[in-house]
Parts: structure tokens; sequence; C-alpha cells
């Protein structure tokens, strides 16, 4: 039945509006109101802002390093994790330091409180729990949003956070409904005026396991999986670190359980081809799994606790959109699920996304001013991959407002320009997960070192308060002094020492030698030889040791890697005009000039990535460019 | 107040203060070596005069790494616009006499420093000569970069500059060609298949290192070590076939067979040009495996006189045919000479039988003296038979077309497979170098995020060759090979 028409009316006039208030909402908003804009951020419940609706964690590999990136450019991410962690790691110790990332186990509604805090407590901040229906564009530039009750908000930028919301419909067997996660209400008509305004939507799905009684595992049959302590706190500004509350465990599938998917793979709706949406391969569901690699004879389920104050516990690794029937009988195969009783179901969600590659790297729509796209609407997964987007889009469009040039993260700085320009460049197939094999700057970016990296750039623009300036400041002078303390300092020879080298399976000394000489060697941590190391200023932070023991142990591939960026600089710095036309270009070839029209890059260095465009190609392109150059200083 | 310790601009990105703190303990350069380009900018015709230009910043001390004048003056020192006579080094070892002349920025072609070398050796010399070019610092031009640069660098107008764009998608195009045509077609498969040895390894390393959670099959030291191994081996021989094989770079391995007194240092007396080991009739007058290089065109063919004469007959033969087969191990052409005037004896048809596995070019010599040979046995046996008399020197030019022929010299296009081939090479030689530093760091026990970079640079090098990106390529191959995620 047919509503009656909404009558509209004027609300309020802001400078930005974020749609939705999920973890890439919730950062651009609090980035927008701290840049002293004035923002409004809408959310179709506000018990859903900063929800977790899948893993109740943050962090992993690579997405740990986008954790502390966010936090050295000044966004809340890592400090809302630290305050809320009841378990962390330190993932790949041992595999070097490229890798090493931090994961914590949080608490899901505590970490919901804590952003809504932040959010509530945000000057310049609105929080309006509405759901949008309409974005308004006059010549080519927002103007306004509106909600479905009418309320009109007059704004100069949009950010769109949409995540799994926009559209969502989920799926288990045959069963399926419009929602977005959690049983939250999904809206539609916003994907309705995203379309008139000439943005093809595409669908994507993603899938959670259940949520179970914790009083219904028999954990004597489970591997336990503790905390590391001391935990390391995600944020530079976090102090006092957070404490190891609660345990995980792992279960493993076996031979009954792929028995149970396999006989019940016909009721999926993946499988029967109910689901159109595109899934992240990085995330395959259960039977998923059992369908691609048969030959496995068991697949690992972590059981994670959901928060300190419920006895929800996650399965991760048991996702499924098969029947509810076939979740209970394929999860209670499991060696210490026999009595399971499932709380929430799995399900598989479907939602409306966007190309990518229709965004410039400052995340603005190209033929839309002021609209901006982060998170799961710009086809990526993962709550830390939404969270710096949402960051650098609230960045971005308080920017526009100021009129300042937008903030790129070149691929050399960060996880997150990596992330971005792969997005903008390369768009998305499936949900774009971030990995530290998507880098080819693994050495340089570092977890350890983000405040070095992005620090001086998040003051710059204004996120980072003149305390942790200062902080930042005495850190980086004891990094200096120690490595230069280290790179000067000898060791002198001792039976002790020796004894140690021994050990360590490394040669002896003969004669003093300098501390990073001793330090270089593989074999050697610093750690190993502390004791002998007399010049030692005890009140050296282990982190700083760390990263000035890094730098120097792999100081040959570090300046490997920072060659390449040099090599990619001049690249990367050379700008194509907005306003260039390629078909005009004949040099360059046909599918080249289709797809350089399509992505329009903004570098030679964002060209030369572009998969179909050659070298030859790029060739072309630079003589062009500077032709064009040569003739605009020519009628100056 | 205190200075901060980075500058940082908005729209830079930190990384410059980034570098800093990386540089801070007082390294020394780590600037990348300048994009200086060398390349064979002469049609090499076989034999003619060829010329290399490099041109770049580091250009004449990349000519001075090679080149050294006879007037001792040092390049550095030369003025723009002159040329002096010098030697081309390879080491202690000289490869060729050539003329170097200096253009000092912006009075060059380029509008850079160059610096042209014109040597006389024919296309392997020239080749040679650009490859230690390489070595020493530059790298080799894309086509038409000199050109590129010289527009780049305002010494070319507008109008030229529009063709210039289009000669270098045409010579894009026609290297892209080229190396999907079936000659390169081998090379292009060799480097695509050890890609992927490097890709699945590479894969596993970044599988093991993004899902630690994962119970993937743990990464296996002696396993990755092997396909190391295997890797730098199988670049190692594709470095030689990028050359067209040993043959073109270190010249036609060459051993000269046949009983006592055929004819054999005459023969190679002729080839060589010069009397350079004692000639007589009588048999026995040459002492040992006699050595010697020549030239014969575009071509050097290092020759090997295997007779080695004593006292009785038997005795001869015995150890004539035992030094002949050794030498036969390593040679890459052999010239079998038969007596024209003697009927085959043992020691011919000992010969003959050796031979069957190697590229042979029989050769009936003294075709001045009345015939007594069987012609038929040897055509029968032998594809390539040439009918010559060393003495007088008549079908020499026939032996000479035979061997070019025999070792395909003939059928090499001079410039644009060097220079496809060149790229390929340096590619290759960069793999290779990553992948022998990679095997020593995983020897050393350094751990293996650090291995992965070396892996990556190898797999760049290589898969810049074939259009693909590394990061890529490795992304899918982990979604591709392992059960990964939640």
């Amino acid at each position: 039945m047919e509503q009656q028409a909404i009558k509209e009316y004027i609300a309020e006039s802001v400078d930005v509006a974020v749609i939705g208030a999920g973890h890439a909402g919730v950062e651009a908003a609090l980035a927008a109101a701290r840049l002293g804009k004035k923002a409004v951020i809408f959310s179709v419940s506000m018990d859903a802002v900063a929800n977790l609706p899948c893993n109740p964690s943050i962090g992993g590999t690579a997405k740990g390093h986008l954790v502390r990136e966010i936090d050295a450019l000044g966004g809340e991410m890592g400090k809302a994790a630290d305050a809320v962690t009841i378990q962390s790691r330190m993932l790949n110790r041992g595999k070097g330091p490229a890798v090493h990332s931090l994961r914590a186990q949080v608490d899901r509604t505590r970490y919901h409180s804590y952003m809504k805090r932040a959010l509530e407590n945000q000057e310049n901040l609105l929080l309006k729990q509405a759901e949008i229906v309409d974005i308004r564009v006059e010549n080519q530039a927002v103007r306004a949003v509106v909600t479905a009750m009418g309320a009109v908000y007059p704004c100069k930028t949009v950010i769109i956070c949409t995540g799994t919301f926009l559209g969502g419909k989920i799926f288990v067997g045959e069963f399926s409904q419009a929602s977005g996660p959690d049983g939250l209400h999904a809206p539609t008509r916003l994907s309705e005026s995203l379309k008139q305004l000439g943005m093809p939507l595409r669908r994507f799905k993603t899938g959670t396991p259940a949520r179970v009684h914790r009083d219904s595992i028999d954990f004597s049959q489970l591997e336990v999986q503790k905390g590391e302590d001391p935990i390391i706190p995600f944020s530079y500004a976090t102090h006092i670190p957070p404490e190891n509350a609660v345990d995980c465990h792992i279960a493993y599938t076996n031979a009954d359980t792929h028995r149970v998917i396999r006989e019940h793979l016909h009721r999926s709706p993946l499988y029967s081809g109910v689901i159109e949406g595109i899934g992240p391969r990085y995330c395959p569901s259960i039977e998923d799994k059992v369908v691609r690699f048969q030959d496995k004879e068991r697949h690992q389920v972590f059981v994670e606790p959901m928060g300190l104050d419920t006895k929800e516990m996650y399965l991760q690794g048991m996702s499924s959109s098969l029947p509810e029937e076939a979740q209970i009988q394929l999860y209670r195969t499991v060696k210490g699920f026999e009595k399971l009783q499932i709380i929430r179901n799995a399900y598989a969600i479907e939602y409306d996304c966007v190309d990518p590659t229709g965004l410039k790297p400052t995340l603005e729509f190209k033929h839309i001013s002021g609209l901006y796209g982060a998170g799961q609407f710009n086809g990526t997964s993962g709550y830390e991959e939404a969270a710096a987007q949402g960051l650098m889009a609230g960045i971005n469009a308080s920017r526009l407002i100021d009129g300042q040039e937008g903030v790129v993260l070149e691929r050399s700085s960060s996880y997150i320009g990596t992330l971005i320009d792969d997005l903008v460049t390369k768009g998305c197939q499936d949900p774009y997960r971030m990995m530290t094999s998507r880098s080819e700057y693994r050495l340089l970016l570092r977890q350890d070192n983000a405040d070095s990296r992005l620090t001086p750039l998040g003051y710059e623009i204004g996120l980072i308060s003149e305390e942790r300036w200062k902080m930042f400041h005495v850190k980086q002078l004891m990094l200096e002094q120690e490595e230069k303390r280290l790179r000067t300092a000898t060791i002198a020879p001792s039976e002790a020492l020796n004894e140690r080298l021994r050990q360590l399976g490394t040669a002896e000394l003969r004669t003093g030698i300098k501390l990073a000489e001793l330090i270089k060697r593989p074999q050697v941590g610093y750690g190993d030889i502390r004791e002998f190391d007399s010049s030692r200023d005890d009140a050296v932070g282990a982190d700083i040791v760390e990263q000035v023991e890094i730098n120097i142990k792999y100081e040959g591939y570090i300046q490997k890697q920072l060659a390449q960026v040099q090599q990619m600089k001049k690249m990367e710095q050379t700008l194509i005009p907005e306003d260039i036309v390629y078909q005009q270009l004949d040099g360059i070839r046909l599918e080249a000039r289709e797809k350089l029209n399509r992505i329009r890059p903004c570098s030679l260095g964002q060209a030369s990535r572009i998969s179909g465009v050659s070298p030859s190609d790029i060739s072309v392109l630079m003589i062009y460019l500077a032709q064009q150059k040569g003739q605009a200083e020519g009628m100056q | 107040m205190q200075e901060p310790p980075f500058s940082c601009k908005i729209g830079d990105t930190g990384y410059d203060a980034f570098r800093e703190s990386c540089d801070s303990g007082g390294m020394e350069e780590c600037c990348v070596k300048g994009t200086t380009i060398a390349a064979i900018s002469t049609p090499v015709g076989s034999g003619g005069i060829g010329m290399i230009r490099i041109s770049g910043e580091e250009a004449i001390a990349v000519a001075e790494r090679v080149f050294h004048p006879y007037g001792g003056k040092e390049l550095d020192k030369q003025k723009g616009y002159t040329g002096c006579l010098g030697k081309i080094w390879d080491g202690d070892e000289p490869v060729d006499e050539a003329i170097a002349f200096v253009y000092r920025a912006p009075k060059s072609y380029t509008g850079e420093n160059v610096v042209e070398l014109s040597c006389h050796g024919g296309v392997y010399v020239m080749q040679r000569v650009l490859r230690l070019c390489l070595k020493h610092g530059a790298r080799p031009a894309e086509p038409g970069e000199f050109t590129k640069r010289a527009f780049l660098n305002g010494k070319m107008d507008l109008v030229q500059a529009e063709s210039v764009m289009q000669l270098i998608q045409a010579q894009g195009d026609a290297a892209m060609r080229a190396a999907l045509s079936t000659r390169d077609g081998a090379v292009s498969r060799e480097i695509e298949a050890v890609s992927d040895v490097l890709l699945e390894q590479a894969a596993h390393l970044a599988a093991w290192a993004d899902y630690p959670e994962e119970d993937l099959i743990p990464v296996d030291e002696t396993a990755l070590q092997a396909a190391l191994a295997q890797v730098e081996q199988r670049l190692q021989k594709l470095l030689a076939t990028c050359d067209g094989g040993r043959v073109v770079k270190e010249g036609v391995r060459t051993a000269i067979v046949g009983k006592p007194n055929v004819g054999k240092s005459t023969l190679m007396n002729l080839l060589a040009g010069e009397e350079k080991s004692i000639v007589t009739d009588i048999p026995g007058t040459t002492r040992d495996v006699v050595e010697d290089s020549v030239r014969m065109g575009d071509l050097v063919l290092h020759l090997y006189d295997t007779a080695g004469i004593r006292d009785t007959e038997d005795v001869i033969e015995q150890i004539g045919v035992e030094k002949a087969r050794n030498v036969l191990e390593s040679t890459d052409l052999v010239l079998a000479v038969f007596d024209s005037s003697q009927e085959l004896g043992t020691y011919d048809w000992e010969i003959m039988e050796t031979l069957r596995e190697k590229p042979v070019i029989a050769i009936v010599n003294k075709i001045d003296m009345p015939r007594q040979l069987d012609m038929d046995a040897i055509e029968q046996r032998f594809s390539d038979v040439v009918a010559l008399s060393a003495r007088s020197g008549d079908g020499m030019s026939r032996l000479e077309e035979r061997i070019r022929e025999k070792i395909h010299v003939d059928k090499l296009d001079a410039s644009q497979p060097i220079l496809s081939n060149e790229r390929q090479r340096a590619a290759v030689a960069a793999a290779l170098e990553s992948v022998t530093l990679a095997r020593g760091a995983l020897q050393g026990g350094m751990t293996y995020d650090a291995i992965n970079v070396e892996l990556d640079f190898a797999l760049e090098a290589l898969m810049e060759l074939v259009g693909k990106r590394v990061t890529d390529a490795v992304v899918d191959q982990v979604f591709h090979q392992f059960c990964v995620g939640k």
C-alpha cells in the first residue's frame, strides 16, 4: 500500500552529512567534526552504532597495520579497541617485522558504547536515528540529504557509509528476507536515489557464522588459546595497556561435518543460485571450504567470546548459509559441540555497493562534487578497511569545504594509501580485504613505525593534539638517539658473551665490534645481548628498542624498498589534468585509452597501475603531458 | 619552539619524513642509480662500425667504467663535443678499440650527458660493450627512449613530438609482437614457467604471513630452498640462451679432428690467417692440442687441434682418438677432416662413429691431389660436406659459409632482437640476482618477510616482461591455492 506523500521540512544545515554509523561512518563524522565542520551522522538505529556484526575482534594481519595507521593520523578505532580489549595477541611473531600484526578480541557491546559516547561527546556533531532516502544534487554537486520522515538537511558534502545495510537481504537455506545485519532494518530507497544519480550499483555478499551459548560447549574437548602478556595496545596514545581477561578456543571440523554439509549442499542458496552477489574469496563459508578444498580433512573453528557480559560465543571459520536445521546438525558434529545451542544462526547477506573506480583517490565521486563513499559501500570488507576509508573521506570532505587540496596517501606511505589506490585504480571484483601481500613496500609499512610515517601528516591535517605531537617528538628523538648509540657504541668480547653467541649459533667475537654489526646477524636479537651492552639506557622503552633493531637488522632490505619508492616517485608526482581528453591521444592503444578514460587516473604512477595500460602507453602519455605543459608555458 | 624532526607536506605523504627517519643512522647513499640508459644506436650490420649511446646524468661515469682512453685523460675531464681513442675493457680483458665522444648536457641529442662509443666490432662485440655499460650502471633504453628524452628535455618541437609518440607506440607494439613470436616464444614460456615456480613460493609465504591462524601447510624451508635453487639454475640457463647462447657470447668452440697429417694444422692456419703451428709433411710435428681464436665475420671460432703425434702408428691412433674424444666433450662444432688422397682408415671410421651426436662439418681436404677417398661413405654419414684444398685455399669461402649456416648466425637479425633481448636479459639477470640473494638470506637465517622482498623483486623483474603486477598475482594465487578465511 502506497504511503501518503511525506511532507518535507528543512531540519538543519550542516557541512558534512554522514550516512551510516558503522566503522567508516564513525571515523568520518569524528574527523569532520574535529576539523571544525558541523557534521551530522545518521543511523537506522542508534543501537547499531559501531556494531560488530561479525567477529568480535579488531586487527589481524594487515588490518592491525590499518588500525595503527588510523591511530597515527588521529582516528578513533585504536583507542576504542584498547578501551574494550579482552584478549590480545601479536600475530606472526617470528615471521619477521613486516608481518607482525596486532589482533585484539574486543567486547562487542562495550565497543559500541565507547564509540557512541565518543560521538555524543564530540563537539559540532549531531546524532540522528533516521533512514536517509534521498541525496539531492544540483549542478553536479550535493545539496542536501532527506530522511524517510521528510527532514531535509542542506549540506555541503555527503559521505555514504551504508556498509551491508543498503538493499540488505539475508539468506538461511531456502529462507530469505530483506534485512540488514543482526536483524536491523535494511534501507532500500537510497539505492533508487543513487541509481538516479547515475551510480550503477552492484551486489556483493558476505556471511557470518552462528553465535552459540557458552554453556553448551564442552571446552575440555577444545584447545585453549591464551592472550599474550603484556598486551601491546593499538594506540600510540594508550599508556595503560588492557589486560587479558578471556581465553579463546580451537575446535576442528571432521569427516562427519563435511558429510552433513555435502548432504545439504543443494539447499544452500549459494549453490542453488539464489544468491546473485559476489562473495569474498578470502572469507569462504564452511560449505565453500568443503567443496573447494575436498582433500582437506579438517578445518579450524575458533571459539571467541562476544564480550564479558554475555555468554554468546562466535565460531570463526563456520560461516554458513545452509538451512537452520542443517546448521544445527553440522555444528554438533564437531568434537566439543555435541550439545551446542545456537543463539543466533549463521546467515549470508547480500547488499548494494558501488564500483570504486568511480571514485577519486580522495574517495569523492568523480561525477558529483561533494559526494563521498567509504567502507563496504565501496566494495571492501572488514571493520578496519571501512574505518580507514571513513577517516580519509571525513578529512577530505572537510578540506573540500575549506577549499584545500585533498589528502591522498601514497602507496609507499601506508596500507591506507595502498588500499585506496587499489580500490580506485583497479576496482574490486569481490569484497576487498587488506593483506600484507597487497603492499609492495611491506618492510617499510610496518605496524611499529606507523606513527613515524603518518603522525606528522595527522598533525598537519589537524587531528593530532599538541600534547600528542609533543609525545611524538620525544619518541622520535629517543629513536634517533638509540639508533645512533647502537651504531656507534662497541661491545667487547668476553667469555660470557661468546658463550651466548655460541648458543645462538653465530660466530664468537675476537675483537670489539659495533653493537649494530652484532645486531645485524640474523641469529642475534638485541634482547639476547642486551645484558652485555654496557652503555644501554634502561629508560628507553621496548617499542623504541624494537623499532631501532628492525631498522638496523633489515637495513639492506629497507634501502632496497626505499630505492623502489624513489623510482616511482617521479611518476607519482607527474599529475594528469582532470580535463584530459584521451580520445585525442592517437598514440595510445584503443583498449588503454578506454581504460584511462574510465578510471581517469590522477598521476602517471596511478595510470601505470591500471591493468591493460602498457609502458608504451605511459610513454606516450608522458610526452603528451610534457607537450601540454610546454604549450601552457609558451602561452605565458 | 623546537623544529619538528620531519617536514611533511600535504599532498606529499610524509614519506620524505619517513625516509629521513630510516636514514637517521647516517647511512650512506640510498639514492637510486640515475636513470642512465644505453643502447646500440646504429642499425648494426654484420661487421660494420657500430655506436653505443649512453645518455643520462651518469653517462660519463658509466662510460669511464668501460672505456679507457689511450691518452690517459679521464673522460670526465673531456670537454663537450670532443672525442678520444681508447679501449673498451671488460675487467682485465680488452674487448675492442673504440672512439668515445662526449656531449655535455644540454648540448646533446637528448639534452642530457651523452657518451657515444663507436666500436669496430660486429654485432657480438657491440652487444658485449652494451652489456658492459648495463653492468656498470646503465639500463637498457626502451624503444624510442632517446627521442623521448630529447623531447622531454626540450630538444624537439611539438610537431616532431607527435611523430615520436606514434613511433614509440609502433615500436612498443613491434616489441610485443616479437615477444609473442615463435622464435622468442620459447624464452617467454620459460620466463613464465620460472615465474610460476617463484609465484607459488611467494604465494605460500604470503598465505603463511596473511593467515597465521589457518592450519595451512607450513612453509617447508628445504622445499623453499630447493625451489630457489631450481629457479636460480633455470635463470642462469636462460641467461645463456638469451645471449643466443654461449656460442655468441664466448665464441664457437670448434674442434678440428682427423688422422695425422690430414692437414689439420694447415687448415687451422688458413682459418687463423697466419702461421701459428709448424706445418710439415712429417707426421708428428704438431705437439699438443693447439688452441687459437680466429674471427670469421661476426663470429669468433676457438679452434682446437686435437692431434698429438708419437711413435708407432697403432699408438698414434690410440692416443689420437682418445684426445679427440676429450676435446669433443665440450665443443660446439666439429670440423672432421678427411684426406681425399687416401682411402678411409680405421681412424677415420672411429671418428665417424664418435661424431654421431655432434654438429659436424666434414671436410674433404687435398682435393688438388688424385682422389682415393670413398666420398659416398662420407656423404652418407654427414649432411654437411665441404671439399677443399687447405694448401691452396680453394673452397675456403664455402667452408666459412657452411660454418655460419651451421650455427645459424646469419639468421640472427641485427638490431631488433638485440633490443628486445637486452630487456629480457636485464630482467632475467636482475631476477637471478634477487634469487641468489634470497637463497643466501635464507641460508643465513633471515626471516621470511625479508626473503619475500627478494622474491618480489625477482618476480617483478620477470613479470614486467609479461605485463603483470606482482602483488595482484600473489594475492590471486593465495586464494587459488589455499583454503583461508573465517
